[in-house]
């Protein structure tokens, strides 16, 4: 549990803490498009300075992202090794027990890991300085010329961020039904298949239990206070767009002209 | 089984952002067949340190001695299971770990994960539910069609089914009625006299401590500040009182009355009994005058 860092917020109040919420979502979809620009290794070089930037920016530790960032390592690995293995375009680079492996695919592989891991960091980035709350009102502004299609954009908003602050809770709980579990002799990480089976009911029971009784009390705690968030509701905190937001979208717009210029 | 702690500290998360010292320069000795209470602020440590006893966290610096096993900071304890056989721990809110159909699977559970058969578990199921004063009836039924009070007994004799030879309690009693209480606190007395077992509670309550326990432990912001009997750790109510623990109320009427008189009681009274006992001999002593 301990490694996971993604949807996690880190407090701090780096240059990236402190953009408007708006910027860094828009930030990240407009990213998550002009990744795909990139095929060559310029563009790609250019991309990965960017998000280096943004980290160093950020004031995340390097190690620290590293870190969270193994969870997904295989399958970052595993794509590679798929593309090595079965793209056949090029030249053949060397061969062993009849693979045959070409430089196309080596390449070919290589990009796309790297686009994967760079689509992680982003993201992954987006939450460790966001806390959820911004995240939701971001969202909630940025979709809000919807509602005049009768879209509950409140709502959905407001169902984000209710999930979003959960997700810890339900974690620390999932940590501590696992502890009351392993010291009545359950073993979570080893075994046979069906015993396995019987931990993994251990936890899920109570853990589906609480979940629907903490959802079940909050329903009912918002319904006797009369809860109707959508309608003529104003904000503690509002959404500030300063220089450095429009500054920074700016600087997307041209490192996608850059991305389109030099793909091949 | 003896618990011997020298020099542990534990850190959550560490080398992380969130890193967190919990517990430093915890130096412990629990003798095999004691009962002892640790109390201390929320935040204190406590359930960190509870947690070391089974191995389910591991000194991030020091050295946990458990019976036969030793347990060194940095190195990674592989078969802990043997271990956690011996040392039953009650979490807080133990009815949150209930999840089997009925009360006689939920209580067979952790025995059956310890190598008991099902045929001996069942057969047992009526002691432990006899143990934690359930009755017969409520082996059939579903652990939730439950009373809040009784899932906490199913959840306390499913840990206990195990036959520890420690048991740890974490706040066994928060959230109970009086009597409710004063039950629980009488069986696991009864468990320690009879059964030999060794008993660490941990409790808000100072009356629980001062009534029950051998020796008191008092922990403040991750360390033990006093280890004492509860005479010893009583003596001196303004430290306690300055290290923002509730003092019993017996104990405060004592000091108020002491302070009011200017006289001196013989002992420190931690139970209405031991008040009444001292007022009944200041009593005769005032009418000799
Ligand atoms: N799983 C955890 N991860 C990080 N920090 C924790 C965790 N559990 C407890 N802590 C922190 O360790 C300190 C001691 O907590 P705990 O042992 O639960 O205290 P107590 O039981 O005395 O209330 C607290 O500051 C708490 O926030
Ligand atoms: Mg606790």
């Amino acid at each position: 549990m301990n490694g996971m860092i993604i949807g996690k917020y880190v407090p701090g109040d780096s240059l990236i803490h402190r953009l408007d919420p708006r910027t860094k979502l828009l930030l990240m979809f407009i990213y998550v498009f002009i990744v795909f620009l990139a095929n060559n290794g310029w563009t790609y070089g250019i991309l990965t300075l960017f998000t280096c930037l943004l980290l160093f920016l950020s004031r995340i530790p390097f190690s620290f992202m590293m870190r969270g960032l193994k969870p997904v390592l295989w399958v970052i690995v595993f794509t590679f090794f798929l593309h090595v293995l079965l793209t056949k375009e090029g030249h053949i680079v060397f061969q062993w027990l009849g693979i045959e492996v070409y430089d196309k695919a080596i390449q070919q592989g290589a990009f796309i890991s790297l686009r994967f891991l760079l689509l992680i960091v982003v993201t992954t980035l987006l939450t460790l300085t966001t806390t959820p709350i911004e995240v939701t009102d971001g969202m909630e502004s940025l979709l809000s010329p919807l509602k005049k299609w009768n879209v509950p954009v409140h709502e959905l908003a407001l169902m984000m961020s209710i999930s979003l602050r959960f997700i810890p809770t339900l974690m620390e709980e999932t940590e501590k039904i696992m502890k009351a579990q392993t010291a009545r002799g359950v073993d979570f990480s080893s075994g046979p298949l069906q015993e396995r089976m019987k931990a993994m009911t251990a936890l899920l029971v109570p853990l589906f239990i609480s979940a629907f009784k903490r959802a079940e009390e909050l329903a009912v705690a918002m319904e006797v206070r009369g809860y109707r968030g959508s309608q003529n509701r104003t904000k503690w905190r509002e959404l500030t767009w300063g220089r450095i937001d429009t500054a920074f979208m700016l600087f997307i717009g041209l490192l996608a002209i850059a991305l389109w210029l030099l793909r091949s | 089984m003896d618990i011997v702690f020298r020099d542990v500290e534990h850190r959550y998360q560490i080398n992380t952002p969130f890193e967190k010292r919990a517990l430093y320069d915890i130096h412990v000795d629990i003798r095999s067949g004691s009962y002892v209470a640790v109390i201390g602020h929320t935040g204190s440590g406590k359930s960190t340190l509870l947690q070391h006893f089974n191995g389910l966290l591991q000194p991030t610096k020091g050295t946990a001695h458990l019976g036969d096993y030793t347990i060194v900071a940095g190195k990674k304890e592989k078969q802990l299971k043997p271990l956690r056989k011996k040392v039953g721990i009650v979490f807080q809110f133990p009815e949150h770990q209930l999840f089997e159909e009925t009360v006689e699977k939920d209580i067979c559970f952790g025995p059956m994960n310890f190598g008991m058969s099902e045929q001996e578990a069942k057969a047992r199921v009526g002691e432990w539910l006899a143990l934690v004063g359930l009755p017969e009836e409520v082996r059939h039924k579903s652990p939730f069609a439950l009373s809040g009070g009784q899932m906490r007994r199913v959840a306390i004799a499913g840990v206990l089914a195990m036959e520890p030879e420690v048991l740890v309690l974490d706040e066994p009693t928060a959230g109970l009625d009086p009597r409710g209480r004063k039950e629980m606190m009488d069986m696991f007395a009864n468990l320690q006299r009879q059964k030999k077992m060794t008993i660490v509670l941990v409790t808000h309550s100072m009356e629980e401590a001062a009534r029950y326990a051998d020796d008191i432990i008092i922990m403040h912001r991750g360390t033990i500040v006093r280890r004492g009997t509860p005479e010893q750790i009583f003596r001196n109510v303004d430290d306690l009182i300055h290290l923002g623990l509730d003092v019993p109320e017996t104990v405060l009427f004592q000091r108020a009355i002491e302070q009011k008189f200017g006289i001196q009681f013989p002992e420190p009274c931690l139970t209405i009994e031991d008040v009444e006992r001292s007022l009944q001999t200041l009593f005769t002593r005032v009418k000799r005058i």
